[in-house]
């Protein structure tokens, strides 16, 4: 067995007296895609943010690569965040007043990359997600389909190891929503990132190699078939 | 499904023989299971018999000869009214998968088993069904898309049953 490109071991968070995650492990190779499911407050979203660097667990570690990262500070998490990972949240969350083009190169136009470069390798990936003809309308008047296939292509333009997509599709029809996840598994395993995909919806699991299942912020065992 | 109408619609493109018909029903809904040759050409002779198809040829080559059909007037027809006619939803709660569940809530057995293991083997084939779809041509993919929303059928009612079970113990556990 390969070496997990990210691990979560024992992870433990509480709000007040709420245990949001207890004693939770979950790893995820290079290129595999693992779905975590569970149903609305069983703490996937929670367990995203953990081993995404933006919350950090009272118990437990996370580690990219062997070396751990809940321990760094804020600076270095957020760093991580922009150069390594990618996010795929429910509503795209894309900037209104900035066309669809522009929202793709934003990640690289932040890691400094030059304009023209930027915007060649996000129009790029806007045509491989179909939504080339859209590129140059703003965000804020694209449809949801085409605001989604462009959260997808942002998360993805700066080649980043993990993509962490939370309810990737929840804002879309189901037809619609089968398209840009297809999209999203195929690019993110045809570039070896490593997809960690939050969901209730187990056709939407299904997209993953692999599935987890969490219940009242712990592991269930007998749901999950290959944990 | 109507098997004469399935041969209906793959013979009205182009006249063929029976072994052709049967070579494009296997690929496109045999499903790994080969039809016998000796049906389709049964079948071709109840359709020319209803009027529905007519002989227009023999093919000689290497082996036996083979009748070439068409579809006539009457078959097109015939098809264009089947295809338009909805077919009657499936009583879907008959399942195995249903019974199975009941009857371990009648007899006292964890029913919340026998669901959480059905969720990890339709998942499974939901994963493997897309799996096999990845690079396959239009047919196979909307074939998959049939079957994953069937799959995806059970998996909701299989969450929305775990629900009821969790609620239903709730409330004899605060009756207690």
């Amino acid at each position: 067995m390969t070496a997990p490109l990210l691990e979560g071991a024992g992870l433990g968070l509480s709000f007040g007296e709420t245990r949001a995650l207890d004693d939770v492990s979950v790893s995820l190779a290079a290129g595999e895609t693992v779905a975590v499911m569970g149903t609305s407050g069983s703490g996937k979203s929670t367990l995203l943010h953990c081993l995404a660097g933006v919350l950090v667990p009272d118990r437990g570690e996370v580690r990219l690569d062997g070396e751990r990262i809940d321990d760094q500070s804020d600076r270095r998490r957020s760093n991580l965040r922009l150069r390594t990972f990618g996010f795929v949240p429910q509503f795209g969350d894309l900037v209104p007043e900035l066309t669809l083009l522009e929202n793709v190169a934003l990640p690289l136009r932040l890691l400094r990359v030059g304009h023209r470069a930027a915007t060649k390798r996000a129009s790029a990936l806007l045509d491989e997600l179909e939504v080339g003809d859209a590129a140059l309308r703003r965000a804020g008047a694209a449809s949801g389909g085409q605001v989604q296939r462009a959260a997808v292509a942002r998360a993805l333009v700066h080649q980043p190891r993990v993509v962490f997509a939370d309810e990737p599709t929840g804002s879309l029809d189901s037809a619609t929503g089968e398209l840009v996840l297809e999209a999203l598994v195929r690019l993110a395993r045809d570039r070896g990132s490593a997809v960690l995909l939050v969901t209730h919806e187990a056709v939407v699991a299904s997209h993953a190699d692999r599935e987890v299942v969490l219940r009242d912020g712990r592991l269930d065992v007998l749901a999950a078939g290959t944990v | 499904m109507s098997f004469p109408h399935v041969l209906l619609g793959l013979l009205e493109p182009a006249p063929r023989h029976g072994f052709a018909l049967k070579t494009d029903y296997d690929a496109r809904f045999g499903r790994g299971r080969a039809l016998g040759v000796g049906q389709v050409y049964a079948t071709l002779a109840r359709l020319q018999r209803d009027g529905l198809a007519e002989l227009v040829g023999v093919e000689s080559g290497e082996g036996p000869d083979r009748r070439v059909y068409a579809v006539t007037s009457q078959g097109v027809e015939e098809l264009s009214s089947w295809l338009l006619t909805p077919e009657p939803p499936t009583a879907y709660a008959q399942s195995v998968l249903f019974a199975k569940t009941v009857l371990a809530l009648l007899s006292g057995r964890p029913a919340h088993e026998v669901l959480a293991a059905q969720r990890v083997v339709h998942l499974e084939r939901m994963r493997e069904v897309r799996r096999l779809a990845r690079d396959g041509d239009l047919l196979s993919r909307l074939s998959a898309d049939h079957e994953i929303a069937h799959l995806d059928a059970d998996l909701r009612w299989i969450e929305l049953a775990a629900k009821r079970l969790g609620q239903l113990a709730a409330e004899q556990g605060a009756g207690r």
